[in-house]
């Protein structure tokens, strides 16, 4: 499904080459994907509505990149606002200036609060805290249980008075957390539907009576459109610090997260991934992570964002300058070499295009070709370098040598460049073809 | 017997599906903008964008057609575009004794609980019926089936924790056919759909069972959180590879959810919905009826 995707909007793009600008309607398309892999991904209706309405606006008069295709422009100008929408890494919880730190959980029922509880007791135990578990759920059968066994296994202290009133427990928990030296409380409450008063009233309670320092909110990373009613109404009733997404080791899009973000403007800070209850299984959240899930566009993101950092604009402009004069040569096919090496590990690279990605996902590629290659060239003279051809048995003898390469291996990059060299004269006349600050297709 | 559903359903029909109301009556004419906004409504309530436009473009095609003008029309259209997407089979009278149902979903979207329902329903019915704690990964899931089993006064095959849920089912299967229980009912782990080891586990579970009793499981059910988006087709497409899905279980309907992905379920994967939970109770369970469930969401208030 998620290829299905990446392929459709690879043809809907690979349509908008050859445009200079971006226009409304070169990118009309484009866009129209786009929302429809935002939907799918489960972002809520009127938060993608608001945020192609906005993409549009940004991107109509956008110059186009000498180095990215038009349509590799909108995906990173899309991707850019998801980022920035999704937030910042935020994992700080707010500490008390005098012990405990209380921390309540809260959610709908099964997005997995309580193995969230005790993952987060695993967590703060690894950076030093000494955690209490509170149980706070007293009408689900064995909720308390679980939360005990959980504990248990953790060696952190499970305070419960069984099927007692959760806001009496909470405030002993507190109490039984200030003699026992624990200095974080977290309160594992019981799951409500944000439409249940009655249950929305009680923890309101809760969060008057024992006065929490940090509330988190906890939402399944599967949920659809409706996460937008239940994220605001739990976030007007108890006005959360922050939202925790669970299951995402599953192959959800988690474009909830994007929703709970448009409307509550409350940070994401934890992802919980599988059901063991480890320190491990709590991840920080990263923005670009998630905004190309929720995209389901492999990397492509990455690979034009690192191609914008590292090959230089100028340079570009020079070498299209030279190779529409035909005058490639082998100190250009070395800068254009640094210059993707700059990029990182070519396999990383390679696999980040959608397409060719699939292609060559398992190929490997031997990074001291790379080295070789250039030990090569730099045995040359400037004019050798300059001037290929000139290139007799002698000198590629020398160079061999020099390199401490084999006279073949000489040989295979003259051959190699000759072949780039006719494939740059083909592209000649024909610009805003292909990924011309990337030529990978000499590796 | 619907009053319940209505009432469960009632916070939906006020959500999107009332909204449908509004807008047909607020508008006169069928026009491109009255098929944007019932766009907007279908993709609000989870139906997913392929199932939504093929409604849309099959509602634009009929009302050219047949020449469809007003909104009451158009009304009646919709219902039956949603009923032909949910025809389901009529959920079978357990005749194979001991009938089997094998419960299964991802974490969290009320299995157990959902066990306990249907435990009810069928001892509601003079049925004598078992219940297998398989789950014996989650922390106290067995304490929690076991509870249950004491509440409803049924009997629940349980071994330790951590034990291997295929002998727990395979104990259970035999005590069901020892003890002539009427339903036997399996309560598994929860389960991501991409976790391959998990889904051998419960493939393996199948299996363990169909040896035991022929033609079991007669009924596999996968329980779908209402709540849940465009996710919950790839959770049956996954789940539909290791044991024959034959009913889902709506659970959560109670909230402002609609569920609407049943319909692309239904349409790409054939599973009709038998069961919806609207609530925290071991009588908030209704046998799904398409008619009923179509009606009540497109009643005039």
């Amino acid at each position: 499904m998620l290829e299905d995707l990446s392929g459709k909007l690879e043809s809907t793009l690979r349509r908008l080459r050859g445009y200079g600008k971006l226009t409304e309607n070169n990118i009309a398309d484009a866009l129209k994907e786009i929302r429809r892999a935002l939907l799918e991904a489960d972002v809520n209706y009127k938060v993608v509505k608001e945020f192609i309405d906005e993409v549009q606006k940004e991107a109509v008069g956008e110059e186009v990149l000498k180095s990215v295709t038009p349509g590799q422009m909108i995906v990173k100008i899309v991707n850019d606002k998801l980022v920035k929408l999704l937030g910042t890494t935020a994992t700080q919880i707010k500490s008390a200036g005098i012990p405990p730190t209380i921390i309540m959980i809260a959610g709908l029922q099964g997005s997995g609060k309580t193995t969230f509880s005790a993952k987060l007791a695993a967590w703060l135990q690894k950076r030093g805290r000494k955690p209490m578990l509170a149980a706070l759920d007293v009408y689900r059968p064995a909720a308390i249980q679980q939360l005990k066994v959980l504990g248990r296994g953790l060696n952190v202290p499970v305070y419960e008075e069984g099927p007692g009133d959760p806001i009496r427990i909470g405030m002993n928990a507190v109490n039984a957390a200030r003699r026992q030296m624990c200095d974080t409380v977290i309160l594992d409450t019981a799951g409500r539907l944000h439409v249940d008063e009655a249950m929305m009233r009680e923890l309101v309670n809760v969060k008057n009576r024992v006065r929490p320092h940090e509330i988190l909110f906890v939402a399944d990373g599967m949920t659809g459109q409706d996460a937008v009613n239940t994220a605001s109404e739990f976030a007007e009733k108890l006005n959360y610090d922050g939202v925790v997404l669970t299951k995402m080791d599953g192959d959800t899009r988690g474009g909830a997260a994007l929703s709970i973000r448009a409307v509550t403007g409350k940070p994401i800070k934890f992802l919980s991934i599988g059901e063991k209850t480890t320190a491990e299984t709590i991840e920080p959240f990263f923005p670009d992570r998630l905004a190309s899930r929720i995209l389901g566009m492999g990397d492509v993101v990455s690979l034009v964002e690192k191609a914008q950092e590292t090959i230089d604009q100028e340079k570009a402009a020079k070498l299209e300058e030279r190779l529409r004069k035909n005058q490639f040569t082998l100190e250009d096919f070395l800068e254009q070499l640094q210059q993707i090496k700059k990029m990182g590990p070519l396999e990383n690279l390679l696999g980040m295009i959608p397409g060719i990605g699939a292609q060559l996902k398992n190929v490997k590629v031997d990074p001291k070709a790379f080295s070789r290659t250039e030990a090569i060239i730099y045995s040359m003279t400037r004019e050798e370098r300059e001037k290929p051809q000139i290139l007799n048995g002698s000198r590629r003898k020398r160079i061999a040598r020099g390199s401490g390469t084999r006279v073949q291996d000489v040989k295979q990059l003259i051959k190699q460049y000759d072949q780039m060299k006719k494939m740059f004269k083909q592209m000649k006349g024909r610009p805003g073809k292909g990924l011309r600050g990337l030529p990978l297709n000499f590796m | 017997m619907f009053g319940k559903l209505k009432k469960g359903l009632s916070k939906t029909r006020g959500g999107v599906f009332g909204k449908i109301n509004r807008i047909l009556t607020a508008k006169r004419k069928i026009d491109d903008d009255l098929l944007d906004e019932l766009e907007e409504l279908l993709i609000t309530a989870d139906v997913g964008v392929s199932a939504t436009l093929d409604m849309i473009e099959n509602i634009r095609q009929k009302v050219r057609k047949e020449k469809y003008e007003t909104t009451e029309e158009l009304n009646r259209l919709i219902i039956e575009a949603v009923r032909e997407e949910l025809t389901f089979d009529e959920p079978p009278i357990p005749d194979s004794k001991p009938y089997v149902i094998l419960m299964i979903g991802v974490n969290g979207t009320g299995k157990t609980t959902s066990t306990a329902k249907l435990a009810h329903y069928y001892k509601q019915q003079g049925k004598d019926v078992l219940l297998a704690a398989a789950d014996t990964f989650r922390a106290a899931a067995i304490d929690q089936l076991a509870t249950w089993g004491e509440r409803l006064g049924v009997r629940v095959i349980r071994h330790q924790a951590h034990s291997d849920p295929a002998a727990v089912v395979f104990d259970a299967c035999a005590s069901a056919v020892a003890s002539h229980a009427d339903v036997l009912i399996i309560d598994t782990a929860g389960r991501l759909h991409n976790k391959v080891n998990l889904m051998n586990e419960l493939e393996k579970i199948n299996r363990v069972i169909s040896r035991q009793i022929p033609d079991a499981p007669h009924e596999v059910i996968l329980v779908l959180d209402a709540g849940n988006g465009q996710n919950a087709v790839q959770q049956a497409r996954e789940f539909i590879k290791v044991a024959k899905v034959n009913a889902l279980f709506l659970s959560k309907l109670d909230g402002t959810a609609k569920g609407g992905v049943v319909l692309g379920i239904k349409k790409e994967l054939g599973i009709p919905v038998r069961y919806i939970g609207v609530g925290e109770q071991v009588d908030d369970m209704e046998r799904f009826d398409a008619g009923a469930f179509v009606e009540g969401l497109f009643e005039k208030e």
